[in-house]
């Protein structure tokens, strides 16, 4: 059984404009020491299905349905803690995607990494604060000591991040979480931080869920990768399943969207038209039907079930079925 | 050769943030555009991209320096006949879709205010062209009476775009049009700037921070640290041969999306951030983060100088050049 397991996982929230079906069925897991990346475009509930198995959606609005999520085999829905020790903060770290908002402005930096050492391991503020310096060394921020004492406005958005992490790694989690960790620095900040959060996990054996919409993020950091659209999990598999031999439609089109530093790949971007389908009423069939290039009446009819092409790689594509004889050329069959 | 559309000339840009400190945020910086051209102007946050990108049209009043355009000089500040004689033929499209769009407005309201000052069209012609215009964009024309928070962020860009050209301008800075979108629809965005400017014959300054994607629209690219051009030349020499350190470590930066050129990469070179731009010392601006820093570049601030790759020239500004004509 993997360390972190959450399958079959349905999210809802409650507006005035209706239900809206945010995550519907994700299953995903994650092994010690390993990389899980979940890539996908803006709403399309990557963020919300590992906040809400970690307790972060405020519920109403929010409400899981259906699914279960596992930490070491414990049921982690139904209870914060497991043998009387928090999972949130503690065996579960989080990285949020925007370091100037998710820091609280009034309290030094320093405070906030000793924060939850003093809560989850009852350290005295003194030792509390020793560690928090050394953390904050760890993650490489020159003169610690002063810095510790300074409060968010004083920090550069790298030097937050980094100070997120330390805070992050604090209570020495098993999984750390990842939300968009680099979305909003530079790209030399994005590689300085990356090679940061590959170091810490390489050295603690954490295992890492990154949540992300970049593709090249990715194919850096990820050992597993899972591509999620509309709520759905549309493919998973190894890093080069993904890239190399992917059986989605979906993930093909993301790719070709993608700029590409290389200089023989064809000057223009291939977009995907259209928009994501509206989740109030999301639709019956395969999400992305509607902007699939290969869409067939089946798919607008009927959901597609997970088809495995390897031990390790699925995907949730009609075009996978026995009964279905076209051949699409740049989709990997099994 | 065709003469430049706009021609900028060691435009400089300080804010005054109280007794003694200045931000040096755009220094003598020289660019020229050619009619029909697109230049991708990229820096990390705090360059002085933007700054460069809204003091070219007016936005800012300029500290120093010429911008002179289609032959004639820019006033040094704009007042508000100046924007009214402008309008017509300098466009912005701004960077969030989401604040740069009057949420109390309609879509047609937005978008057809332009013609609405700047032109004694009617309201049925005005109506028309609107809707013609978001059509043109890829939008319905029965959009028109709806409001900017039924669109999502691709959708709101393109307003934001039919706005600024919907005047039939002949430059458009586009500061940052993409970054808040998502990966499939910047794309879209990107074509139909492309394609508009085949068929509109646009000139434009493509503002952006994402140096892989400016690849894909521009002509030329500027590259810009700290308020300073570091490095201006051909797109694809700039992007594959880049020849300033910066302009290395910034290509190089970028993760690719291919698995086995990623788990061969060395850990990043690139060390530390790009420094405050209050009161800037005279040297290099980047030599603290340069791995190939010298002695020199400590005090000798580098001037833009000629170099040349595979017959094409191009400016960078790093004491490497001076004498040495190749970087390891």
């Amino acid at each position: 059984m993997a360390l972190l397991e959450v399958s079959n996982l349905h999210v809802e929230f409650t507006t005035y404009g209706g239900i809206v079906h945010a995550v519907r069925g994700a299953s995903f897991e994650v092994e010690r020491g390993e990389t899980l990346a979940i890539v996908g475009e803006s709403g399309c509930g990557k963020s919300v299905s590992v906040q809400s198995i970690m307790g972060l959606i405020p519920m109403p609005p929010g409400r899981i349905t259906a699914g279960t999520a596992t930490l070491d085999g414990h049921d982690i829905l139904k209870s914060r803690f497991i043998d009387k020790k928090d999972i949130r903060g503690n065996l579960v770290g989080m990285i949020f995607q925007d370091p100037m908002t998710s820091l609280n402005p009034t309290m030094t930096i320093g405070a906030q990494i000793a924060e939850p050492l003093r809560v989850h391991r009852g350290l005295s503020r003194g030792e509390a604060m020793k560690r928090a310096i050394e953390l904050l060394d760890q993650t490489r921020i020159p003169e610690a000591a002063k810095r510790a004492k300074q409060y968010p406005f004083e920090f550069s958005g790298g030097m937050l991040q980094r100070a997120m992490i330390a805070m992050a790694i604090s209570c020495e989690p098993v999984v750390l979480i990842a939300d968009e960790p680099t979305t909003a620095l530079d790209v030399t900040i994005q590689a300085q931080i990356l090679d940061l959060i590959a170091e810490l996990q390489r050295e603690k054996g954490m295992a890492l869920i990154l949540i992300t919409h970049d593709l090249g993020v990715v194919a850096r950091m990820a050992n597993h990768v899972v591509v999620m659209y509309a709520g759905e999990v549309l493919e998973s598999g190894t890093s080069d399943e993904i890239f190399y031999r992917s059986g989605h439609p979906y993930t093909l089109g993301l790719t070709e969207a993608m700029p590409t530093n290389r200089r023989e790949v064809e000057q223009k971007l291939m977009p995907i038209p259209g928009s994501p389908p509206d989740l109030f009423s999301p639709p019956v069939g395969c999400g992305y039907a509607a902007r699939c290039p290969h869409a067939m009446e089946v798919c607008v009819s009927d959901r597609p079930e997970a088809f495995g092409l390897s031990d390790s790689h699925g995907s949730r594509c009609w075009l996978h079925h026995e009964d279905c004889s076209t051949r699409v050329p740049g989709v990997h069959y099994a | 050769m065709t003469t430049p559309l706009v021609e900028v000339d060691r435009l400089t840009k300080h804010f005054r943030i109280g007794r003694n400190q200045v931000v040096h945020a755009v220094d003598e910086v020289s660019l020229s555009i050619d009619e029909r051209e697109i230049v991708g102007l990229v820096g990390e946050s705090g360059s002085g991209k933007s700054t460069l990108g809204k003091t070219i049209i007016g936005l800012h009043e300029k500290t120093s320096g010429t911008v002179t355009f289609d032959g004639e000089e820019l006033p040094y500040h704009y007042n508000s006949s100046d924007f009214q004689r402008y309008a017509h033929r300098m466009q912005m499209i701004f960077q969030d879709p989401y604040s740069s769009l009057n949420p109390r407005m309609t879509v047609g309201e937005i978008v057809g205010e332009g013609l609405r000052l700047h032109t004694s069209q009617s309201k049925d012609e005005i109506r028309e062209a609107t809707a013609e215009w978001l059509e043109r964009v890829g939008l319905n024309g029965d959009h028109m009476s709806r409001y900017p928070h039924e669109f999502s962020g691709g959708q709101r860009q393109r307003i934001g775009i039919a706005r600024a050209l919907i005047l039939n301008p002949d430059f458009v800075v586009c500061d940052e049009p993409i970054s808040a979108l998502d990966v499939s629809v910047q794309a879209q965005v990107v074509n139909l700037l492309g394609e508009l400017k085949d068929s509109l014959g646009l000139t434009l300054l493509f503002i952006a921070h994402d140096l892989s994607m400016v690849r894909y629209v521009s002509d030329r690219i500027a590259v810009m640290y700290l308020g300073a051009l570091i490095e201006l030349g051909p797109a694809d020499e700039v992007f594959f041969n880049a020849q300033h350190p910066y302009t290395q470590l910034l290509v190089e930066s970028n993760p690719e999306p291919d698995p086995n050129h990623e788990r061969d990469r060395v850990s990043t070179r690139i060390q530390g951030e790009i420094p405050s731009p209050v009161n800037i010392q005279p040297g290099c601006r980047f030599a603290d983060r340069c791995p190939h820093a010298m002695d020199r570049c400590q005090d000798e601030t580098p001037y833009l100088q000629n170099v040349e790759t595979n017959g094409k020239t191009r400016l960078v500004a790093c004491h490497l050049f001076d004498e040495a004509r190749a970087v390891a």
